[in-house]
């Protein structure tokens, strides 16, 4: 056995993860051909183990197996030859753990610069370099984007992260909490706080009340919802089309304020809890919830039939930024991004969650370009709204269910994987356990992590002033990849 | 009467600009739903801005200081060859219309240099983005401004309006295209959408703003007013083609107010309805300029020479 299968938000024990020695995982992780979702290293005494974790997204499995370097073993032959979707994995293990992946073909520091990184250069009469950030003019995260250019034609964007980093990680195993965890990734509070409650109860081996699982996936698409509506005004603005930055900025404030009332704060914060939910929703809430929906989903789809169909709009977004479907495969892109270039990726229906199962899973064509994710945006709040109103109706029959349930603390030598759909994408989180049961490593995968890259290919030979529309389309989160 | 003319001229080129600026955002927060800003807001921003001391970067040098004084000081001179009310202008000589479009030309000048003088790479794709508008527009204007010229039979800005005042079919066709080609080059000269979007923070689709960037204080006002002052003149321009000159002097202030207001409407609709184009597209809209200055140029042939 070279390969542990397993399931999302299941428990395994560690010492059933087959330890092979690295050349045979390496042509183990090349031979089974699944989409990789963990790469990471842990600190044992003196050895560094390496987890990897791959996902069938077919069949719903998750494949996990390991390796260990001793101290002396500083290097080893690079995966990201083979199969490019690694490269962000292995710079990050590398930035962690000092050990380097030979024949890498770009070991650029993931989130910690040293001064002497150069960065990539062209040179000729007329290239100049345009950098931009790590502050920018509006109130956004800081990133910083190294721009080649000639004349108004990006030849090449070198993305630069990290200023960001506050070391969640460290800070999950020696204090986790469901505060913490909700404040990671601040547009992503619900995706977050559940997979990290969802591991933390797969730990303790508790299953929570149904009445509580509803709640959970009601506010996790009230949440994707929400997001989806402000991008879709933020697109409106960076085209300069009035209309759609004006009604979409209030219709998102609609869905927010909605939550507020579900759990006293307008991005969610406080309503999961390990263990279940603080905050009920009644039957009276529940109507105000669907009259709200339902007047927003008139004004969203009124508003982006006209924006769509504008000219002038449809011009500035048909063809800008693409990202081929060869090359969202060959890099490992996940959620949203993968979707708009017709790869449908979604741990929702992927790893079956048995309130989805009669959702419909459709596919929408895309053409990875700016107008296939501002579209994807639109079906999946639409799609969202569909399923908020079919998890109210079911919540009835729960009623008596308690909203919170118990959690015994986290059993010992333990590895789960948890996976929640956000509205980016999957956001994995990955907790091991120690001796003790208390946590020994906690890895967490922001959909971020894999695709600030395709924004850098996207750009490519488009003009330098449709960058911020690009970057915009595809919304990525510099906290979540940052850490 | 002089004296009262001359002193309405001033008064209208140096504090209408900020009431089009007002009803343009008047315009723009009406299409959008909301209440907006009171109409007098960017005067009260300009007064604001101009008691700030500005902050200068170390790096620039005098000519950083000098160009938001020279922008203002052109604008304005350029403003005195401009006819407004029954097409008086301050200063009236032959050839006035080069005289304008080189003053403001200078101004131009110095607000590019003093954007590459901040060595922001930034400033100079936008300085090389205005530059680029600039000679696109500049020969458009100049074939429109002679063609009247050449059919009126002399050379000032009065030359306006003659066309309304024996007008034909093809008398009012070019009107009509001489509105449009001035609308598309006030529209690029005072940087509104959809050749540029005033209301963006995003640096890199930038064209007049981020030539500013780095000005503040009573500079930044001296450059905004400047900006909004070419609004006013290229206007006035339009209006004198569509106003005839010899109405009272009641209804003819009337009209000439009334029609900047439209205009400044105008703007704010176009603003409102439509996206902003793609840069690549933008040099094909201000290019489309010149194409109707070739249509006016052939009809004035056709109309001399009589076909």
């Amino acid at each position: 056995m070279n390969w542990l299968i397993t399931e999302n938000k299941k428990r395994v024990n560690i010492s059933e993860i087959p330890v092979l020695n690295f050349p045979n995982l390496r042509e183990e992780i090349i031979k089974i051909n699944k989409r990789v979702i963990g790469f990471f290293g842990k600190q044992e005494e003196e050895n560094v183990r390496l987890f990897v974790v791959m996902a069938d997204d077919i069949e719903g499995k998750l494949y996990i197996s390991s390796s260990v370097f001793a101290k002396e073993e500083k290097e080893y032959e690079s995966i990201t030859q083979e199969i490019p979707a690694f490269h962000v994995f292995e710079r990050e293990f590398y930035e962690e753990f000092g050990i380097e992946p030979k024949n890498h073909p770009w070991l650029k520091p993931m989130r910690n610069h040293k001064n002497d990184y150069k960065f990539f250069e062209m040179e000729g009469d007329e290239v100049h370099q345009v950098a931009v950030g790590p502050i920018h003019a509006g109130v956004i995260e800081p990133g910083h984007f190294r721009f080649m250019c000639h004349g108004e034609k990006i030849y090449d964007l070198e993305i630069q992260l990290g200023w960001q980093h506050r070391g969640v990680e460290e800070l999950m195993i020696s204090s986790p909490s469901n505060q913490l965890a909700e404040s990671i990734c601040g547009d992503s509070v619900i995706a977050y706080n559940l997979a990290y409650s969802n591991a933390m109860e797969a730990l303790g081996d508790c299953e929570i009340s149904n009445k509580a699982q509803l709640i959970r996936l009601i506010a996790l698409e009230m949440e994707r919802s929400a997001i989806h509506i402000g991008d879709l005004g933020a697109i409106a603005g960076d085209i300069a089309y009035l209309m759609g930055a004006s009604i979409f900025g209030a219709t998102r404030t609609l869905v927010i304020n909605t939550m507020l009332e579900i759990s006293g704060s307008r991005f969610g914060r406080g309503l999961i809890t390990t263990g279940g939910v603080n905050f009920d929703i009644d039957k009276q809430l529940s109507e105000k919830i669907v009259s709200v929906l339902n007047k927003v989903a008139t004004d969203v789809e009124r508003t982006i039939k006209t924006m769509l169909k504008s000219p002038t709009v449809s011009s500035r977004l048909e063809k800008t930024g693409v990202v081929s479907e060869e090359q969202a495969k060959s890099l490992g892109l996940v959620g949203m991004a993968a979707k708009a270039s017709g790869i449908n990726l979604d741990s929702r229906f992927d790893f079956p969650d048995k309130w989805y199962q009669d959702v419909e899973n459709r596919t929408i064509k895309a053409e990875g370009d700016v107008y296939s994710r501002t579209r994807l945006r639109y079906k999946e709040i639409k799609q969202s709204f569909h399923i908020i109103k079919k998890l109210l109706s079911k919540l009835e029959t729960y009623n008596d269910e308690p909203m919170n349930v118990y959690v015994s603390s986290s059993k010992p030598d333990s590895f789960v994987i948890s996976i929640t759909e956000g509205w980016r994408g999957e956001v994995v989180h990955i907790a091991l356990t120690d001796s003790q049961g208390n946590l020994s490593r906690y890895k967490i995968k922001d959909p971020s992590f894999n695709n600030w890259f395709a924004l850098a290919m996207a750009v490519r030979n488009n003009g330098i002033s449709d960058f911020p529309l690009c970057n915009k389309s595809f919304n990525l989160s510099y906290c979540g990849n940052d850490l | 009467m002089i004296i009262l003319l001359i002193l309405l001229n001033l008064i209208l080129i140096l504090f209408f600009p900020f009431i089009m600026l007002g009803i343009i955002k008047k315009t723009k927060a009406f299409w959008g739903g909301r209440k907006g800003v009171v109409l007098l807001q960017p005067l009260y921003d300009f007064v604001r801005l101009l008691k700030k001391q500005p902050v200068v970067s170390s790096t620039t040098s005098f000519v950083f200081k000098l160009a938001p004084v020279i922008a203002l000081a052109t604008s304005i001179t350029a403003g005195l060859f401009v006819p407004t009310v029954m097409g008086f202008s301050i200063i009236n000589i032959d050839f006035a219309f080069i005289v304008f479009a080189y003053i403001l030309g200078l101004g131009k000048f110095f607000a590019v240099i003093s954007a590459m003088d901040t060595g922001s790479s930034f400033e100079g794709m936008g300085a090389s983005r205005e530059a680029c508008f600039t000679s696109l527009i500049e020969p458009a204007f100049f074939i429109i401004m002679a063609s009247i010229g050449a059919v009126a039979g002399f050379y000032t800005f009065q030359s306006l309006n003659v066309f309304l005042y024996n007008a034909d079919i093809l008398g009012l066709c070019i009107i009509i295209l001489a509105v449009v080609a001035l609308m598309i080059m006030l529209l690029t000269e005072t940087s509104r959408v959809p050749v540029d979007d005033p209301a963006t923070h995003l640096e890199l689709t930038m064209i007049h703003e981020v030539m500013i960037l780095d000005n503040s204080g009573c500079d930044l006002a001296f450059l905004s007013w400047a900006s909004a002052i070419k609004m006013v003149l290229i206007s006035s321009i339009i209006a004198n083609l569509v106003i005839p000159y010899n109405l009272p002097f009641g209804i003819s202030i009337a009209l000439y107010i009334v029609l900047l207001m439209f205009i400044a409407f105008l703007i704010g609709t176009i603003e409102s309805a439509i996206a902003r184009f793609r840069m690549s597209h933008v040099f094909e809209f201000v290019f489309a300029m010149s194409a109707v200055a070739l249509v006016i140029l052939s009809l004035i042939t056709i109309r001399i020479y009589g076909g």
